[in-house]
């Protein structure tokens, strides 16, 4: 063992961190996040303990409807990373494709990936704990629908700061969409929350998801006012993130970073 | 005289403070072998990006076909293609996996008999299912160049399309693309730093030195106009000025 090799590699890692604001923020971020999310479920079951309804069938079921977020987002971001990774980017741009083209075929793939890892979850959730996801009943499918929607919102605005930022910022492709999970309130009600950052799940369309589906569950009660919250805030920020898309592609090609992203 | 098929007008790209292309205009006529010579950093490749879409003029203007780039991008783009010894293709996808996605992506059809005759063209049967992680470069290529014939374009940009082929295919692949502009008019901007393959390819030529245009011609014509012995001996006078004024 020689320690010159062993620090050659040592600095060649702290290089990367000295310049890269991403890295940084990831050597904090997950046990940050796992500090909040443990916190609020914890406090979640210690205020309601005797309140809440079958831990199963609440943890499960929003563990199932997250997973399909996630993949949802991953199907656009992975996608565009693949390009990224194979340099591939300057061919897809240097044709007839448009920027449209490419967020639709993002879409369609995770839809693709969604539906597979759904059926996936679902089955191993029936086998392993005899939990069956359709007792949400007809309200699944315009939740999943929502959620889906919300991962493409994700993923478009995270592929359109990796366009931006370059490679260094990749690792936002699998630690973005957790930054939304304690505002989605997937394990806990948003009652839970403090009122200043209820004021900022109110805005996430996943929130309402999640929170009709513990109605549904728990008192089998229509989400409908919780369904509406989610359609109205996903159809604003769909538009949005896509309008935010282009706009990157515009700067980005502007600044010549588009030849440059994968490098 | 033919109507140009390319017209770019005092195209002009700055950076923040630094002008990487500054009020370039030319012409490429149908069949015309244009070839852009200059030093690194002389703004050669900045300006096939431009012309590919892929990076923004400052200032001026692209015309293909008698169409602005800026506003018929897409109808531009499937009647245009290039291939750089710089640019990549998907990896774990085969060869000719590879060529499907390019055909369709550029609405090629009869795609399975497109691709059958470009890879017998540029004599790519043997390593046709090969993943292009284990191509070697010169195969590397060649599949980059195939992806450029494939869509039958009108012009073509080609980045050294020749610099990691062995002298044998590289000759090759000259003869077809002097084919290829024979036969369908085929016109092309080349760039390379290989002098004698500028001299035997080009029509004409045309030298950039800090984004600007220093000469224009035929090979010999800039040769005779700086007394030189070759082409080469012009390039080292440019390569050599720009080095001395850069700060």
């Amino acid at each position: 063992m020689k320690l010159h090799r062993i620090t050659a590699l040592i600095v060649r890692h702290l290089y990367l961190y000295r310049r890269s604001l991403p890295r940084i923020m990831e050597i904090f971020y997950w046990p940050f996040l796992d500090l909040v999310i443990w916190g609020f479920i914890t406090l979640y079951l210690a205020r309601y303990q005797s309140q809440v309804p079958g831990f199963v069938t609440f943890f499960l079921g929003a563990l199932i409807l997250w997973d399909m977020l996630f993949r949802a987002q991953q199907g656009i971001t992975i996608s565009f990373l693949e390009e990224l990774w194979a340099r591939n980017l300057m061919n897809l741009f240097a044709s007839p494709l448009k920027p449209s083209e490419f967020l639709t075929a993002t879409m369609a793939m995770s839809v693709m990936k969604v539906t597979i890892v759904s059926i996936v979850m679902a089955g191993c959730a029936l086998l392993f704990y005899s939990y069956n996801i359709l007792i949400v009943g007809v309200w699944l499918m315009p939740f999943v629908l929502n959620l889906v929607i919300t991962g493409w919102i994700i993923g478009v605005f995270t592929t359109s700061l990796i366009m931006r930022f370059g490679q260094e910022a990749e690792v936002l492709a699998w630690s973005m969409v957790f930054l939304f999970q304690p505002i989605s309130c997937v394990f806990y009600p948003m009652e839970v929350l403090p009122t200043w950052l209820q004021m900022i799940a109110m805005a996430n369309p996943a929130a309402h998801i999640f929170e009709g589906m513990r109605a549904v569950l728990g008192t089998g009660a229509p989400p409908i006012g919780n369904l509406a919250w989610a359609i109205c805030l996903n159809g604003a920020l769909l538009v949005g993130v896509v309008a935010w898309f282009y706009r990157t592609v515009a700067y980005c090609k502007d600044h010549g970073l588009l030849v440059r992203v994968g490098e | 005289m033919s109507t140009p098929v390319l017209k770019v007008s005092d195209l002009t790209k700055r950076f923040g403070d630094f002008t990487a292309v500054n009020g370039v205009s030319f012409e490429i006529r149908p069949g015309e072998i244009l070839g852009l010579l200059g030093p690194n950093g002389a703004g050669k490749t900045t300006t096939i990006q431009m012309l590919l879409g892929l990076v923004t003029p400052t200032a001026g203007s692209i015309h293909m076909f008698g169409l602005d780039l800026s506003t018929h991008r897409e109808e531009i783009l499937r009647q245009v293609n290039f291939s750089s010894t710089y640019i990549s293709m998907p990896q774990s996808l085969t060869v000719e996996e590879n060529l499907w996605v390019v055909a369709r992506l550029y609405g090629v059809s009869d795609i399975a008999r497109r691709v059958y005759d470009i890879v017998k063209k540029l004599e790519m049967e043997e390593f046709r299912c090969k993943i292009t992680r284990k191509l070697s470069s010169g195969q590397m290529t060649r599949l980059t160049l195939a992806k450029a014939f494939l869509t039958d374009p009108r012009i073509l940009f080609l980045d050294e399309p020749t610099a990691s082929l062995d002298p044998d295919i590289a000759d090759k692949i000259r003869s077809l693309l002097k084919e290829e502009r024979r036969s369908s008019g085929l016109s092309i901007l080349y760039t390379s730093h290989n002098m004698r393959e500028m001299e035997e390819m080009s029509d004409r030529i045309i030298f950039l030195q800090r984004g600007r245009i220093v000469a224009e011609g035929t090979a010999q014509e800039i040769i005779d106009r700086f007394g030189k012995a070759d082409l080469e001996e012009v390039f080292l006078k440019f390569a050599r000025e720009q080095r001395q004024s850069s700060p």
